[in-house]
């Protein structure tokens, strides 16, 4: 528990240490306001809710957390410090979850700051705060799970690169699989059981069932196990390359 | 103690280790030697438990390091090919990391700080980024790492590598000063490191054992141990040298106009030697005995099959 946790300040710090947390902060407040009251209409709509700000997380996870993650275990694998690090008395999983937690707080902290938009639907009119405080945590249950997707592609090279892009192309298929983009592609050949379960994984409809308020057990598990899952993954490719 | 039993380490199908067997006791500072590539780091990430062997085994004070890596790890302190650290940290942000994560309490963690910053002297780049650092800081603060935990076993991976005279010659003296109880194994390119800080040496070439004995035991292999090498004022008649009780063959160094003499195996030849000198009034501006030179053996001993 300690290692994890000297990791993950060590991990966080690091973050500040180079211009990387502050300048995915700033593009991130900078798009979700773009997003939220010019594509969104937060405005226009006469609402108070916050529904247009929400709804383009997705999208905007899609680049920024592969961004953000894609350092995570390929810099340490192209610098040769994880040898340094696989070689402290440490556990891989201690390791994975380590960084894991610090990336996910660095979100977190990009979503905290995003206050003013809930202090300008909250001046504007009686939002219902539950509803936007679930939003939240599906944002952020959301981006753990993106993040952890994000980190194992970059356990998988020492190219910074080629992380970034294998993560952005798995996580969009997450964030599609409902669409009928994916969904046509199984219709075809498929049962519909299959079918229901390639939708199932969509990212998309589960955080959208979670920002407007509906907290289902069934959604926040979801996206806590796929967030396990892929840190699981990302564990056992460390621990064959080792081997390898 | 360190055994290793039967290690093979296999990248596909380049094979970086290829059966290799040895123990080492505490008191050992072993000397690791190798050509490029013969597999010491390879071998060195294995015992740290970073890499998992192919075949055979690793054991630390009689515990396998496949089974209890993190157990063991707490005992041994690594500076890994190349001194990797985390550039964005400052020297002593990274010394506290290290400390931290091998769970040294405040009072320990204070007095060893000190004490191995004291000792590789790093004062003057504390608060400087890594990856500010010249190369010889940079490799004394992987030693640093290493010492930080006051580890029973020391695996340093060219601890010398890019400093310069003055600092090798400090490193090595640690390495020295180091309590007589620890293990060390160092691996180096330079020879003349192994007779100045280890009382073992260990040759591999090709992933396999070449040689495993004293510093001593390496030099007596040179066929210059005990030659005795004289240089003359002017030309003289030398030939008389060559029927010296003991002296098995002469080599003439037409350059420079020395003259080196190898004994019979087991056999002194200095006194003879300096009693025919002194009988027949040779010449002599200078005269000295080889202990051994070791990039003979090592070149011997690692080309074999080249």
């Amino acid at each position: 528990m300690n290692a994890i946790f000297v990791l993950a300040r060590r991990e966080f710090a690091s973050f500040f240490a180079t211009p990387i947390a502050y300048v995915f902060i700033a593009i991130f407040l900078i798009l979700s306001g773009i997003f939220t009251f010019f594509m969104g209409d937060l405005y226009e709509r006469g609402q108070a809710d916050l529904q247009p700000f929400f709804s383009f997380h997705p999208w905007l996870y899609l680049f920024l957390v592969p961004a953000i993650a894609m350092r995570g275990w390929a810099e340490e694998r192209r610098s040769g410090t994880i040898e340094l690090l696989m070689t402290l008395p440490i556990t891989v999983t201690q390791a994975v979850i380590g960084k894991f937690i610090a990336a996910w707080l660095v979100l977190l902290l990009a979503l905290l700051l995003t206050f003013p938009v809930w202090l300008t639907v909250n001046y504007l009119g009686q939002p219902d705060n539950g509803i936007i405080l679930t939003g939240y945590l599906g944002s952020w249950l959301m981006a753990g799970a993106f993040l952890a997707i994000s980190l194992c592609m970059s356990a998988l090279t020492k190219n910074q690169v080629i992380a970034f892009v294998l993560a952005i192309a798995l996580c969009f298929l997450f964030v599609v699989a409902g669409s009928d983009l994916v969904l046509d592609a199984f219709t075809l050949w498929a049962d519909n059981s299959v079918v229901d379960t390639v939708a199932s994984f969509s990212f998309l409809q589960r955080f959208d069932a979670l920002s407007k308020g509906v907290i289902a057990l069934n959604d926040v598990v979801y996206f806590l196990l796929s967030t396990g899952f892929w840190l699981y993954a990302c564990q056992i490719i460390i621990e064959q390359k080792k081997a390898a | 103690m360190i055994s290793v039993k039967n290690l093979s380490k296999s990248f596909g199908e380049f094979t970086a280790v290829n059966d290799l067997s040895f123990e080492v006791k505490a008191g050992d500072i072993v000397g690791f030697l190798g050509p490029n590539g013969a597999g010491k780091s390879t071998t060195m990430k294995m015992l740290t438990g970073f890499h998992t062997p192919t075949q055979g085994e690793v054991k630390v004070n009689g515990r396998r390091m496949s089974k209890n890596a993190n157990r063991l790890q707490r005992d041994i302190g690594y500076l890994p090919e190349g001194a990797p650290a985390y550039s964005d940290m400052t020297t002593f942000q990274f010394l506290n990391f290290i400390a931290d994560i091998r769970g040294l309490d405040k009072h320990e963690k204070r007095d060893r700080l000190k004490e191995v910053i004291d000792q590789v002297e790093l004062h003057q780049v504390l608060d400087k980024t890594v990856d500010t650092l010249s190369k010889g800081f940079r490799r004394r603060l992987g030693l640093a790492q290493a010492l930080v935990h006051n580890p029973q076993i020391l695996i340093l991976d060219e601890p010398t590598d890019g400093l310069d005279p003055n600092q090798k010659q400090h490193v090595r003296q640690l390495i020295k000063n180091l309590s007589k109880d620890k293990l060390v194994i160092i691996s180096t390119h330079i020879l003349e490191e192994v007779t100045a800080v280890c009382n073992r040496v260990i040759i591999i070439a090709n992933g396999a054992m070449r040689f495993d004995g004293t510093p001593a035991e390496l030099q007596q292999q040179s066929k210059y141990h005990q030659a005795v090498t004289i240089k003359l004022s002017y030309a003289a008649d030398i030939t008389g040298l060559l029927e010296i009780d003991g002296v098995a063959d002469m080599e003439v160094d037409k350059q420079t106009g020395e003259v080196t003499l190898f004994p019979e195996p087991g056999k002194h030849i200095l006194g003879p030697i300096t009693e025919h000198v002194q009988h027949y009034r040779l010449p002599i501006d200078r005269l000295h005995v080889d202990d051994g030179r070791l990039e003979d053996v090592f070149a011997n001993l690692t080309q074999e099959d080249a």
